[in-house]
C-alpha cells in the first residue's frame, strides 16, 4: 500500500535505525507543539504560583481551587501533549508469550501436592482429622470476640420504648405540653418525660402528638380513650425505615415520611395509605391528668418503628 | 586499589557509558537483580485507545481520596460526643452537635484549604465510583473479562462494592441531618435480614440505633480497613494487568499474539502522568467551582428531625429508588416478620446484580461453549446477545436511579406521586424488557452495515483530456484499512448456522 501504510506496521521496540519514522515524533509541526507545551507550562507555573500566594493571604476557597486545578490541569495537559506529540509516534509490538507451562511442569506441581502431600495426609488420616476439627473450633471460637463483643444481644429492646403509665409528654426542650398548648390541627414532636435529651429517646420514643379535634377523638374501634380533647399520638418512627415521619399535611390529614413518601391517615389509626410502609404507626394511648398536663396510659402496643424477624 | 581514580576524566571513564546514573544501576542491580526486568518493563507495550483510559481514572481518583482524605484526617475528630459549637459559621453558633459534625464544619471554615480539600474527597468518590462502573462497562461490552482474565473481572467487581460501601461509610461521618438519616436507614435495612437482621444490627452498632459507636467504627473502617483492602485489590489487579499484558482491539499487525502500542517509557509513562494531572486538576476545579455537601445547611443529626427532597450520592441512587417503588409487602405469620418490603429491594436485589455479575464469566464460558484464551476485544455490535443483555442491565439501573427521586419529579413536572410511583413501578420492568430486543436488533443492523464506525473518504474527480469526468474514491484513511477494527469471525457456537458475508457492504444476516 502507501508508503505512510508501512510506516504503520507495528515493529519491536529494539534493533529499530536511528531514521526510523516511527521513532520520530507523531506532530506534523513539533516547534509549534513544543510552544503550545512551553506556554501550557509556563502558565501552570504562574498559576501555582498564584496559589501559593492565595494561600499564603488566606483568600476564599474557591481561588485556592482555580489556582490550583488550573495549574495542575495545564500541567497535565502539556506533558499529555509531550508524549502524544513529541515522543516516539511508533507503533511497536511486544509479543506475548503463553502463561501457560508445558505438561511436564504442570504435571510436576500437581504430583508435588497430590502425591508427596496427599501421601503424607493419607498415611496420617487420625492427625488429619483432629487438625480439621481444631481448625474447625478454632474457627467458631475466634468469630466470639470478633462478633459478640461488637454490641449487646437484642433481647427485648426493640419491643419497649421508654413510655410508661403515667410518662409527661414534654417537647424537645423537656417542657410538659398542656392541653391548652395547641390550637387545631397543630402538631409537635413529645418525648417521656426525662428522654428527650438521651439518643434513644430521639431515635426511639419519639412521638408525634397532633391535635385534631377539641373532642375526645377516636381513630379506631378499640381505642375509644386514648385520644382525649382530640389529642392523638403516634410513634414518629416510620414502619418502613425508621426515618421520622416528620411532614404533616394538615387539610388531608396524613403524616408524611419524607423519605420514601409513606402516607399515613391519622384520623384513622394511622393507616398507611400511600408508599412503602407496610404496617399503620402505633398509636400511644394519653390522658389528660387533673391539673391538664398530656401523659401516656402506658408504653405502645407493639413494637415501633421498621420490621424485624422477631416482631410477630 | 591501584587504579583508585584520581582525576575527573580517570572518574568519568571509570563509570563507563551512562555515567553516574548507569553506575549506580549497577549497584543496585548487584544487589537486586532488577536490571534484565527493569528494561522489559520500561519497553512493556500499551495499547492505545481512549477506552482504556476509564481504569485510569479510577486509578488515579482514588489517589486523589488518598491524599485529600490523609490531609482530613488531620482535622477530623471521629466522636459522638456532644459539644456546643462556636465556630464561624453564625447560624450554628450556640446548638449542640457532635465533635464530628463540630470539626467537619471547623476543618471546612477555619482551616486553609480545608473546605477545598474536603470538596475534592467527595467529588473524588463520586468520580472513582463513576469511573469503575464505565471502566467495567468497557471490559464487560469488549469481551475483556473472557478468558484468562476472569480473575481479574473479580476483583474489579469487588472493588466496585468495596468503593460505594466506603463511599457511604465516609458519607456518614460528618454525622449531619442529611447522612444520619442515610445511616438510619442503613441500620433498619440490616434490621431487615430474616433471622439475624436484629443481631447484625446491633452488633454493628454496638446497641439499638444510634448506638454510642458507631461513629468511631465508621471512622476506623473508612479511613483504615476498606481503604487498605482496596488497596491490596488494586494492586493485585494491576500486577495480573502487567502479567497477562493488556488485550486489544484487532487492527493492523495486531493478533492473539502479540501487543501494539507505545512503549512504557517514555511515552506512556509521559500520557498517564499527564493524565494523573488532569484528573486531579479537574477536581480541583469542581471542588472550587461546585459546592457539594454543605453539611452546615443541613444542620445536626438527630434523630426526630428529618429534611426534606433529599437523596444520597448518585451510587446509592438505585437502592433508594428501588425501595421506594416497591410495593408495602410484609410477611406476617408464624411469630415472625420478614419485611419483604425492605429485605427484597435493598438485600435481595443487590445481592442478585452483584451476583450476577462476579458469574457473567462462567456463564458466558457455559452458554457459548467458549473456553479459548481471548487477548483481541470484541467490538460490541459483534457480540450482539452480550451487548443486549449489559445493555438491559444498565436499563433496570437507570429506571431505579430515576426512581430515588419521584417526589422531586412529581414537584417539578406538577404530577402526582401516584402517576410517578406507578410509572416507575411499570417502567422497572417495562425498559429494560424493551431494551434487550432493540439493542440486539441495532448490532444486527450495524453489523451489515459497511465501513460502521468509520471516516468517511473523499472521492476523488478527475477531468480527461478529453474532457470526461472520472470519480475515484480516495484511499482510506490509515487508521481506518480495510482489516482495521474487522471482527474476530463470530464463533459457529455463538448462533449457529450464521454464516458472516466475505464482500464488504454485504449482508447475508436473516430476518
Amino acid at each position: 500500500m502507501t508508503e505512510s501504510h508501512e510506516q504503520r506496521t507495528p515493529v519491536a521496540l529494539t534493533g529499530l535505525r536511528e531514521d526510523d519514522p516511527r521513532l520520530q515524533p507523531a506532530a506534523r509541526h513539533p516547534e509549534t507543539v513544543e510552544r503550545v507545551i512551553a506556554i501550557s507550562f509556563v502558565l501552570g507555573l504562574v498559576l501555582f504560583a498564584l496559589f501559593g500566594y492565595f494561600f499564603i493571604v488566606n483568600a476564599p476557597a474557591w481561588t485556592l481551587g482555580a489556582t490550583l486545578g488550573g495549574g495542575m490541569s495545564l500541567l497535565g495537559f502539556g506533558l499529555v501533549a509531550w508524549g502524544k506529540y513529541l515522543m516516539p509516534r511508533g507503533p511497536f509490538v511486544e509479543e506475548r508469550h503463553t502463561l501457560a507451562n508445558s505438561k511436564a511442569d504442570r504435571d510436576a506441581f500437581a504430583a508435588a501436592i497430590v502425591e508427596r502431600g496427599g501421601g503424607v495426609i493419607k498415611r496420617r488420616k487420625m492427625l488429619g482429622g483432629l487438625l480439621g476439627g481444631g481448625l474447625g473450633v478454632f474457627s467458631v471460637v475466634a468469630l466470639f470476640p470478633l462478633l459478640r463483643s461488637l454490641g449487646p444481644m437484642p433481647k427485648g429492646t426493640l419491643f419497649h420504648t421508654d413510655w410508661r403509665k403515667g410518662s409527661y409528654a414534654v417537647d424537645q426542650t423537656g417542657r410538659r405540653i398542656h392541653q391548652d398548648d395547641l390550637t387545631i390541627g397543630s402538631l409537635v414532636t413529645i418525648f417521656p418525660e426525662g428522654t428527650q435529651d438521651t439518643d434513644r429517646g430521639q431515635a426511639v420514643d419519639q412521638t408525634v402528638l397532633i391535635r385534631l379535634s377539641n373532642a375526645d377523638f377516636v381513630t379506631q374501634k378499640g381505642r375509644e380513650n386514648w385520644a382525649p380533647m382530640g389529642y392523638v399520638a403516634y410513634s414518629k418512627l416510620c414502619t418502613h425505615l425508621g426515618c421520622p415521619v416528620g411532614l404533616y399535611e394538615q387539610q388531608l390529614e396524613l403524616l408524611v415520611c419524607p423519605c420514601h413518601q409513606s402516607m399515613f391517615d391519622v384520623t384513622n389509626g394511622a393507616i398507611p395509605n400511600f408508599g412503602p410502609a407496610p404496617r399503620p404507626l402505633p398509636q400511644l394511648p394519653l390522658y389528660i391528668d387533673a391539673s391538664g398536663y398530656i401523659r401516656a396510659q402506658r408504653d405502645y402496643d407493639q413494637p415501633v418503628g421498621p420490621g424485624f424477624w422477631e416482631r410477630s | 586499589m591501584s587504579n583508585l581514580a584520581t582525576t575527573r576524566r580517570e572518574k568519568k571513564a571509570n563509570q563507563g557509558p551512562y555515567g553516574k546514573l548507569g553506575q549506580a544501576l549497577g549497584e543496585l542491580d548487584d544487589r537486586l537483580g532488577v536490571a534484565k526486568g527493569g528494561r522489559t518493563f520500561l519497553d512493556k507495550i500499551f495499547p492505545d485507545h481512549w477506552s482504556f483510559m476509564l481504569g485510569e481514572i479510577a486509578l488515579y481518583s482514588f489517589v486523589i481520596l488518598l491524599a485529600t482524605g490523609v490531609f482530613l484526617t488531620l482535622y477530623y475528630v471521629p466522636s459522638q460526643a456532644l459539644v456546643t459549637y462556636h465556630g464561624s459559621y453564625l447560624p450554628l453558633v450556640g446548638q449542640k452537635v457532635t465533635q464530628a459534625f463540630a470539626s467537619t464544619v471547623d476543618l471546612s471554615f477555619k482551616v486553609r484549604t480545608g473546605l477545598l480539600m474536603r470538596q475534592m474527597h467527595h467529588w473524588a468518590c463520586d468520580i472513582f465510583v463513576g469511573a469503575i462502573v464505565v471502566h467495567m462497562a468497557r471490559v464487560f461490552f469488549t469481551g475483556a473479562f473472557r478468558k484468562p482474565r476472569e480473575l481479574n473481572w473479580t476483583i474489579g467487581t469487588t472493588l466496585l462494592i468495596l468503593a460505594i460501601v466506603n463511599g457511604f461509610l465516609g458519607y456518614s461521618l460528618p454525622d449531619d441531618l442529611v447522612s444520619g438519616t442515610g445511616i438510619r436507614i442503613a441500620y433498619s435495612i440490616i434490621l431487615s435480614v430474616p433471622v439475624v437482621g436484629s443481631y447484625l444490627g446491633f452488633w454493628v452498632f454496638g446497641g439499638n440505633f444510634p448506638g454510642a459507636a458507631i461513629i468511631p467504627r465508621f471512622f476506623i473502617l473508612h479511613v483504615l480497613i476498606v481503604p487498605a483492602i482496596i488497596v491490596t485489590l488494586v494492586t493485585v489487579h494491576m500486577v495480573l494487568l502487567v502479567r497477562q499484558k493488556h488485550t486489544q482491539f484487532p487492527g493492523e499487525g495486531r493478533t492473539e499474539k502479540n501487543v501494539v502500542g507505545a512503549p512504557m517509557f517514555p511515552v506512556f509513562m509521559a500520557k498517564t502522568t499527564g493524565f494523573l494531572f488532569i484528573v486531579s486538576g479537574f477536581t480541583a476545579l469542581l471542588g472550587a467551582f461546585a459546592q457539594i455537601n454543605p453539611i452546615w445547611q443541613f444542620g445536626p443529626y438527630d434523630a426526630a428531625r428529618i429534611s426534606y427532597a433529599v437523596q444520597p450520592d448518585w451510587y446509592m441512587g438505585f437502592l433508594d429508588g428501588a425501595l421506594r417503588i416497591f410495593p408495602a409487602w410484609s410477611f406476617m405469620g408464624f411469630g415472625h416478620t420478614i419485611p419483604l418490603e425492605v429485605t427484597i429491594p435493598a438485600v435481595i436485589l443487590p445481592g442478585l446484580i452483584f451476583n450476577l455479575v462476579f458469574a457473567w464469566p462462567a456463564l458466558e464460558r457455559k452458554f457459548t461453549g467458549d473456553h479459548e484464551m481471548h487477548n483481541l476485544l470484541d467490538r460490541p455490535i459483534n457480540r450482539p446477545k452480550r451487548t443486549a443483555a449489559g445493555a438491559a442491565i444498565f436499563a433496570l439501573l437507570a429506571i431505579l436511579f430515576i426512581a430515588s427521586s419521584t417526589d422531586v419529579i412529581a414537584n417539578f413536572f406538577h404530577l402526582s406521586l401516584n402517576t410517578v410511583l406507578w410509572a416507575m413501578r411499570f417502567l422497572t420492568f417495562i425498559v429494560p424488557i424493551v431494551t434487550y430486543p432493540v439493542t440486539y436488533k441495532i448490532c444486527k443492523e450495524l453489523q451489515g452495515v459497511a465501513n460502521a464506525g468509520k471516516r468517511k473518504t473523499a472521492n476523488v474527480v478527475t477531468r480527461t483530456s478529453d474532457g470526461e469526468y472520472q470519480a475515484t474514491p480516495s484511499p482510506a484513511y490509515v487508521d481506518d484499512v480495510a482489516h482495521e477494527l474487522e471482527p474476530t469471525p463470530v464463533p459457529a457456537f455463538i448462533t449457529p448456522g450464521e454464516t458472516e458475508s466475505n464482500e464488504r457492504g454485504v449482508r447475508t444476516v436473516d430476518r
